[in-house]
């Protein structure tokens, strides 16, 4: 069976994106959305992770007997997620402090035990590696997008350059987090829901065009044949 | 005494785990659809959050501590969790078929709350503690561990309850289509966040 790339990039990005469209992993979003650069931190992290975790689910998949296969997952993810603690820690401190406790979270993180549930553990590695990248994808860029929102409306920057000293406090605290997401989640579904009409409507456009044509078609045969008709009654 | 009120005062209020630290959020939108279950998934969250403190403290404390490996704690500690939640719902099953039947189908999902991992590992870091609950970070000890677990799920069960309320008020509503579902959940939940602002000016 071949595997369609470009199918599982436009479901991890848009058409199921984990974070906007099947809202998991809600708690990271909320609280490192201050900050665009976090969005990226934490996107990263959580991409990195569920990459790896794809993979190792994937290539177990035929020896992890499917009684034990939730708690297998979990041990797969916590080490990773372990790794990749160690790593921050070592290379970019500034960033482990700012994702403080979520950090840790990555492992009951829900897109990542989905994925490994719902797809890595159906599907081939490479699939796999691919479906982990797009909705890491997915996930980093509504972080960052709403990161950079919330930034620029709370404290007048972005990715930590100052841009005016107008802010709104709301956006910075608690009540705006889940405001803004919930914004988002509504926009996405409002352009989707555009997006599909317009389609629908070209769709239908086309099928009128065509059942347009087959008409004057069958008109233009109706027409030949009633013609022949008539020179044979001749 | 003073320290006792504290921690409540901290943990239900003004840090809430819900709305002001973020933890937990999944059943906090998935299962507020009404009241009693809303209940039910906060009791068996705050049982199981108190349970964890009681067993990870002195296991990071007293044994990954002087071994030198604290780096294991989140592999360890989901462990501890599962095992937990697993251990609860047999004995559940056992004992209070009743309890069971009212708190069982939640307890599943309790494992994958970040809410317990959430406790585990915000017990652990003392210096933090001291900043949320007002005491000195050599002070923290294991019964401030196990009142800081039982007191934040209980800070869960007050925003999950409230939750549930103003759902079932907001399911009678005529909202938007795209607006219906999570978006109305997360701005109605914005309005809760903003009641519990108040509580971080005292």
């Amino acid at each position: 069976m071949k595997t369609n790339y470009k199918k599982i990039a436009a479901d991890g990005v848009i058409k199921s994106n984990p974070t906007l469209k099947l809202v998991l992993g809600t708690c990271p979003t909320l609280a490192l959305t201050t900050m665009a650069m976090n969005g990226i931190g934490m996107g990263a992290a959580v991409t990195f992770v569920l990459i790896c975790s794809n993979v190792l689910v994937s290539l177990l998949r035929k020896v992890i007997p499917s009684q034990v296969r939730i708690p297998a997952f979990v041990l797969i993810i916590a080490t990773f997620v372990t790794m990749t603690r160690l790593i921050l820690d070592k290379l970019l401190p500034d960033l482990y402090e700012s994702l403080g406790l979520y950090l840790p979270l990555i492992v009951v993180n829900c897109i990542i035990l989905a994925r490994a549930e719902s797809f890595a553990s159906k599907n081939g590695v490479l699939a796999s590696a691919a479906d982990g990248l797009f909705m890491g994808i997915g996930f980093t860029l509504a972080l960052t997008v709403m990161g950079a929102f919330r930034e620029i409306l709370g404290s007048g920057a972005v990715f930590g350059v100052k841009l005016w000293d107008f802010q709104i406090a709301f956006f910075s605290s608690s009540a705006g987090a889940f405001f803004t997401y919930g914004i988002f989640i509504a926009l996405f579904a409002f352009c989707e829901s555009l997006i599909s009409k317009k389609r629908k409507i070209k769709a239908y456009a086309e099928l009128c065009a065509e059942k347009q044509k087959s008409d004057a078609q069958n008109i233009d045969s109706v027409a030949v044949v009633s013609e022949s008709s008539s020179k044979e009654d001749k | 005494m003073a320290q006792f009120l504290m921690i409540i005062v901290s943990a239900v209020f003004i840090n809430n785990f819900v709305v002001v630290q973020f933890l937990g959020i999944c059943p906090f939108l998935g299962v507020s659809k009404d009241t009693k279950s809303a209940l039910g998934m906060g009791i068996a969250v705050t049982f199981v959050m108190t349970i964890t403190c009681l067993i990870t403290y002195p296991i990071y404390t007293y044994i990954l501590v002087p071994l030198g490996i604290e780096f294991m704690e989140i592999i360890v500690f989901i462990f501890v969790i599962a095992s937990i939640v697993q251990m609860i719902e047999m004995t559940l099953k056992r004992f209070t078929p009743s309890l069971y039947n009212a708190m069982g189908i939640y307890l599943p999902l309790i494992t994958t709350n970040c809410a317990v991992l959430g406790v585990a590992e915000l017990v652990i870091d003392a210096g933090q503690m001291a900043s949320l609950i007002g005491i000195e970070a050599s002070a923290m000890n294991m019964g401030f561990a196990v009142l800081y677990g039982l007191f934040a799920g209980v800070g869960f069960t007050v925003a999950i309850v409230i939750m549930s309320g103003m759902r079932e008020k907001i399911a009678r509503l005529p909202i938007n289509k795209h607006l219906k579902g999570f978006p109305i959940a997360m701005i109605a939940a914005c309005f809760i966040a903003m009641a519990f602002y108040v509580f971080t000016l005292i």
